[in-house]
């Protein structure tokens, strides 16, 4: 018998910070805010690793029953928490990167006005996706999907003065509900077939099912509609294009919900669900297959990109891809073991590269960077850390997990390993690419100043644009500790130790990787080989043509000129949106909808009826003349009608 | 015996000219006068009807209508005179505060 966690604590303990910061937050100090803003998240930190010391394997799963919520028939949907190795996992890495995260905000965002609104908003966020972690049924889990979502909206919209910030946060919102569609008719096919939304009963009564053969079957459809959610959160073809857009927020926004944890909820929600995706193999073909195209399609436009930050979200986008490809062949545990060191060097970079935009006075594009290695040592340093864990150069956390990945890749099929490994080939060459443009060479500050705009975030108009200027040890902390993660993160894959841990979740997963594992084992150092060579290789091309031969690139995107205009502008998927979707849906609005439903019918009617009322009685008000006679002739005038009538009625 | 038709048609000719001098006339008195025409026409045809079916219902509304008309040309006279007091005429038109 497990003694009583009190999970609730968990998500409760940020929600507190976030009412508090606020409805007070305004009036309080800074200080003031900034305690509240840390504590509750900190707390909530030190309650989950106090439940992760507490419990113990035989205990799990847990549950808890926290309220009364929806009881409809035979259907029941409870606020209740569920935990188990895989939650567990998820909960550390939420809580710990996310407080790390809070630390570093207070650096960054210090001298935003709306300072107390950035915490609480980070905390509400918090709150969100610790429910949407820890729910034991599909329902809880949405309410917290749906949260995430909305953080994730305020927090794009954060600086919402400016335009483009404004329309990013709409558009990510928009193209998540795109995904929640997905994910709640999946949910409404299990209400129907299996009469209920909790973990416990849906799996019990999918797992004596046999896996579907056939494309058409009820498990390959809420599989597949739970992956259009998946797409639509964790921004994966076709529902990516929000997340490069989203990197309009704060920069510590962009580590923590675009990089961290948000994004990674689809690739947390299949896996939650692998007993469904096991038994719909049509299901996880899809996944494999998104993933892997993603992973490559990402990773190819992160080359071309100049803003610091775009250049993350696409990489973000290329390993979510990654994490999809994991499940996508069931190895779900490598899946969530990337996810896990993912959140790890991601989120170092992005505050990396926060604290590098912070250096240089709010400027994202890289051109204009460049021999930030002397200003910002510490930044460097700890990037570099991240850029070696990204890119799965051992012994550092990307290494063990990608490689896990791409091991079980090649156990299903070649092609997807090959495209996994041209993908990390790409993704060491654009993030070497970013680390030499960013801190190789000469500061270019100046020397592209004449048709650069002055880049204003918001967050920096007090920081000058002269020396680039290491960041306060409140933000260089969290990196440190970050870069300590990434650097020893992956070694707990070591022996699959990761993977036997999450083992009881996803027991009948493992089942088919235990035959022939000591024959292979040949295949897996040569696997590994390639691909730590093919990391080498990113590195080297991208060293000669940014930093022993700067004037290559230039000659090379000449030389491909059609594509490369293509790659540098996105595939012009966002035009090809544009144009398919948004515009007949603006067109279709304006002149259906609004001209022509909403002025011709409603409003025609509304008025009309008005008009009418007013004309009719402007002849009627005449009769009221206020002559005794004229009524009285009314009155009689009346009653020779009635008695007229009543005469006819009884001649008939 | 006079047949029952030759009562209403006096009756309907009684009511017909007390609304014609009721619509026509200006002067209050004789607008008041009027009004007691209808009514005893209307009184004509109860009692009418009462003698044909025997019936004593029609004679003791007529009485009370007679009752009602006593009592209301006494509060009509009232008013008359309280508005010639007022208005220094019986004309019904000058008599228009109820108009807009």
């Amino acid at each position: 018998m497990t003694p009583n966690l009190n999970l609730w604590l968990i998500p409760v303990l940020p929600l507190a910070g976030a009412a508090i910061n606020g409805f007070w937050g305004k009036r309080s100090s800074r200080t003031a805010v900034t305690t509240v803003g840390l504590v509750f998240p900190a707390a909530a930190f030190a309650w989950a690793l106090l439940v992760a010391l507490r419990v113990s394997s035989p205990g799990l799963p847990y549950q808890e029953y926290v309220a009364h919520w929806i009881r409809s028939g035979s259907f029941s949907a409870d606020f209740a928490l569920y935990l188990d190795q895989l939650s567990l996992i998820m909960l550390l890495v939420v809580t710990g990167v996310g407080f790390l995260i809070h630390i570093y905000s207070v650096g960054y965002m210090e001298d935003d006005p709306s300072y107390y609104r950035f915490f609480a908003y980070l905390n509400l966020f918090m709150f969100f996706m610790l429910t949407l972690i820890l729910a034991n049924n599909y329902l809880v889990m949405f309410i917290g999907w749906e949260g995430v979502g909305l953080a994730s909206y305020l927090l794009i919209g954060f600086w919402f003065t400016k335009d483009s910030a404004a329309s990013a946060g709409k558009k990510a919102f928009i193209v998540n509900r795109i995904g929640d569609f997905g994910f709640l008719i999946a949910l409404f096919l299990m209400i129907q077939h299996f009469g209920s939304l909790n973990f416990t009963p849906v799996f019990a009564q999918v797992q004596p099912l046999a896996p579907e053969t056939a494309s058409a079957g009820l498990l390959t459809a809420i599989g597949i509609l739970l992956m259009v959610g998946a797409c639509g959160k964790s921004a994966q073809i076709p529902l990516y294009v929000w997340l490069p857009d989203a990197m309009e927020g704060p920069t510590p926004v962009s580590a923590l919900i675009h990089a961290a944890t948000m994004v990674t909820a689809g690739v947390y929600m299949v896996s939650r669900s692998h007993l469904i995706f096991e038994r719909a193999p049509m299901a996880l073909m899809v996944v494999a297959v998104i993933g892997t195209l993603t992973a490559l399609f990402a990773a190819t436009i992160g080359i071309t990109q100049t803003d610091i930050k775009k250049v993350l979200a696409y990489s973000t986008i290329s390993q979510l891809g990654y994490m999809f490809l994991a499940c996508g062949v069931g190895a779900f545990s490598a899946g969530i073991f990337h996810l896990m060191t993912h959140a790890f060097f991601k989120g170092l970079l992005f505050l990396a590269a926060g604290s590098v935009i912070h250096a240089v006075g709010g400027e994202q594009d890289m051109r204009k960077m460049g021999g930030l290695r002397a200003y910002i040592p510490v930044t460097f340093a700890t990037m570099f850390i991240a850029t070696l864990a990204i890119t799965g150069i051992p012994p550092f956390a990307g290494f063990w997990s990608k490689d896990e990945i791409l091991w079980q890749a090649y156990q299903t099929s070649w092609v997807y390993w090959l495209i996994g490994v041209i993908t990390a080939f790409l993704t060491s060459f654009y993030m070497f690419r970013l680390l030499f443009m960013t801190f190789w060479g000469d500061y270019r500050s100046s020397q592209v100043d004449e048709h650069g705009r002055v880049h204003a975030a918001p967050g920096h108009d007090g920081h000058g644009h002269g020396e680039p200027h290491e960041s306060p040890m409140v933000m260089l902390v969290p990196l440190m500790i970050l870069a300590f993660l990434s650097l020893v993160g992956g070694l707990v894959g070591i022996g699959n130790r990761f993977e036997h841990f999450l083992a009881p979740v996803f027991a009948s997963g493992a089942v088919s990787e235990t035959a022939g594992e000591a024959a292979s084992r040949v295949t897996e150092y040569v696997l590994m080989g390639i691909s730590v060579t093919v990391a080498f290789l990113g590195l080297f091309f991208a060293y000669v043509l940014y930093v022993s031969r700067p004037h290559l690139p230039q000659k090379i995107s000449d030389g491909l000129n059609g594509f490369y205009t293509a790659v540098l502008h996105k595939y012009y998927v966002d035009e090809l949106y544009a144009k398919l979707f948004v515009k007949p849906l603006v067109d279709g609005s304006t002149s259906i909808l609004w001209q022509g439903i909403d002025r011709r019918v409603i409003d025609d009617t509304v008025n009309n009826a008005a008009d009418g009322a007013r004309h009719v009685s402007d002849e009627v008000r005449h009769m009221q003349s206020g002559n005794l006679r004229s009524y009285a002739g009314w009155i009689a005038a009346g009653s020779a009608l009635v008695i007229a009538y009543m005469i006819w009625m009884g001649v008939r | 015996m006079v047949p029952l038709s030759y009562y209403l048609v006096l009756s309907g000719f009684l009511f017909a000219c007390g609304v014609a001098g009721f619509l026509i006339k200006r002067n209050i008195i004789t607008i008041f006068m009027s009004i007691e025409l209808m009514l005893n026409g209307v009184n004509l045809s109860f009692v009418a009807f009462a003698a044909h079916w025997h019936v004593l219902a029609g004679q003791v509304f007529v009485f009370f209508v007679m009752v009602v008309a006593a009592a209301e040309t006494a509060v009509g006279l009232a008013i008359i005179i309280a508005v010639y007091r007022t208005r220094e005429t019986l004309n019904v038109d000058q008599v228009n505060l109820l108009k807009l």
